[in-house]
């Protein structure tokens, strides 16, 4: 698609915007509407628009297949690891309580943590998967 | 007798979708409507859940001093992990599909059957 | 009034959606019929106060799930073929448990009622008390992110373990791993490779 010039350039101008709205999701899924799950599938459509109309090869660039795959067990491990992070601050498995001084401090802390590990793995696990159906040569 | 229908649509409706996924997936013969039938039946599971946490007058989950009644939150976490989790399977099913179509050249099933004599 | 109306008028236009699905014989508009319902089950859940799941569901359904079965199609072809007998048996099995479910529904405690007993459990603790201890006013991230953390870690492990899966299934060249391909001819002992002559063979002993 890369001769329709009108899908170029209107897709280049959405793309930054379809990202930072990702991240607006991502960190505002504490008092409205959204959170990791949501965020990271609209962060990953930003790059598979870019995949449809620049070409795989040039998406690849921008995103490595090899940091997107270690991304998607980055997510799990930083979810995990908070977990852990609870369980050595004295208090049970994904206890973010113990995480501050304050109780309420730290699960807002916690919360925005694992979010942000959601989000990684599922945009990354997105990304991933739309990268080996569109590279599947027929 | 209104009441009772609109006390009972959604259920209906979700029972209604539900079958329709299921008859497409044991009834049609292609691999890629199989899980776009799955993927309906899937939704009314997720319509029949999110309806029985709604109350009536009440609002979206999210607090405000101005409002009293929400809806239940626990169907909405529920489900909306079952989403995402949904899509990932659909990918995995659809993953196999591609293999199943290289290694077949097709995706029907009763061609399938036939290439591994099961018929 | 005019919510029930949306309500009743929305399912509907889902279930029609659906019975189109099943009768339509070109994949390409049953994969775009598909993202019209998920966007019309977004708008349902909207609809329901599940302004969260309605979000989910438009990002996912409509949008990665579309891209996905389009990907699929230009991999498999998108005619679904006729099937060679009409199906009865599964016609049957498909009443039967519709009407069984259908009777069911009239046990169940009517739309809306806030003394359901799904709504009287554990909702009413976290509607009155997340605020103060979690801290967040949109409840449905307290439960997902601190109350059910344990479920939510594992709702992740599945969507890495779905990745990984996908990544072995295509992560390799066409043909050139050890894959589904080559398994019958070391399974079964002989050079059948499984290309198109040997299946029709096949098929004709069998």
């Amino acid at each position: 698609m890369r001769h329709h010039r009108v899908l170029r350039i209107i897709s280049k101008l959405l793309i930054p915007f379809i990202m930072l709205f990702a991240l607006y999701v991502q960190f505002h899924g504490d008092f409205g509407p959204g959170g990791g799950f949501q965020a990271g599938v609209i962060f990953a459509s930003a790059f598979i628009l870019y995949g449809l109309i620049f070409g795989l090869e040039n998406v690849r660039k921008v995103a490595p297949p090899a940091v997107v795959t270690r991304l998607i067990a980055a997510g799990v491990l930083l979810y995990a690891g908070t977990g852990y992070a609870g369980l050595f601050g004295g208090g049970n498995f994904l206890d973010y309580s113990v995480l501050r001084a304050d109780p309420v401090a730290g699960q807002h802390l916690g919360i925005m943590v694992i979010e942000f590990g959601v989000g990684t793995t599922v945009a990354a696990t997105m990304i991933t998967i739309f990268f080996l159906f569109a590279g599947r040569d027929r | 007798m209104l009441q009772v229908i609109l006390d009972h649509y959604n259920y209906w409706i979700a029972i209604f979708l539900m079958m329709v996924g299921f008859y497409t997936v044991v009834a049609r013969g292609n691999l890629v409507k199989k899980l776009v039938g799955l993927n309906i039946f899937q939704t009314s599971v997720f319509l029949l859940y999110i309806s029985m946490g709604k109350v009536t007058g009440g609002t979206a989950p999210i607090l405000d001093d101005r409002f009293q009644v929400y809806s239940n939150p626990i169907p909405h976490v529920l489900i909306l992990t079952a989403i995402v989790v949904g899509v990932a399977t659909t990918a995995l099913g659809l993953g196999l599909v591609v293999r199943i179509r290289e290694s077949y050249g097709t995706i029907e099933e009763d061609e399938l059957d036939l290439a591994d004599g099961e018929t | 009034m005019i919510i029930t109306l949306i309500d009743i008028i929305l399912l509907t236009f889902m279930g029609a959606t659906a019975f189109a699905i099943l009768r339509l014989r070109s994949l390409f508009a049953v994969v775009m019929l598909s993202g019209i319902y998920s966007l019309l089950a977004a708008s349902m859940f909207v609809s329901l106060d599940a302004v969260d799941v309605a979000f989910t569901e438009a990002a996912v359904g409509a949008g990665i799930s579309t891209v996905l079965m389009m990907a699929v199609l230009a991999l498999t072809g998108e005619r679904e073929r006729l099937p060679a007998r009409t199906p009865i048996l599964p016609l049957v099995v498909v009443t039967l448990t519709g009407a069984a479910l259908f009777y069911a529904t009239f046990e169940m405690p009517a739309f809306g009622d806030a003394n359901a007993p799904v709504n009287l459990h554990v909702a009413p603790h976290y509607l009155k008390n997340s605020f103060a201890e979690v801290g967040l006013p949109n409840v449905v991230t307290s439960i997902l992110a601190s109350y059910r953390g344990y479920d939510t870690l594992g709702e992740v492990t599945v969507i890495f373990t779905a990745g990984v899966a996908v990544m072995l299934l295509l992560g390799g060249r066409k043909g050139d791993d050890a894959g589904i391909k080559r398994e019958p001819a070391d399974d079964a002992g002989n050079a059948d490779s499984g290309d198109d002559d040997d299946r029709d063979t096949r098929g004709g002993a069998a």
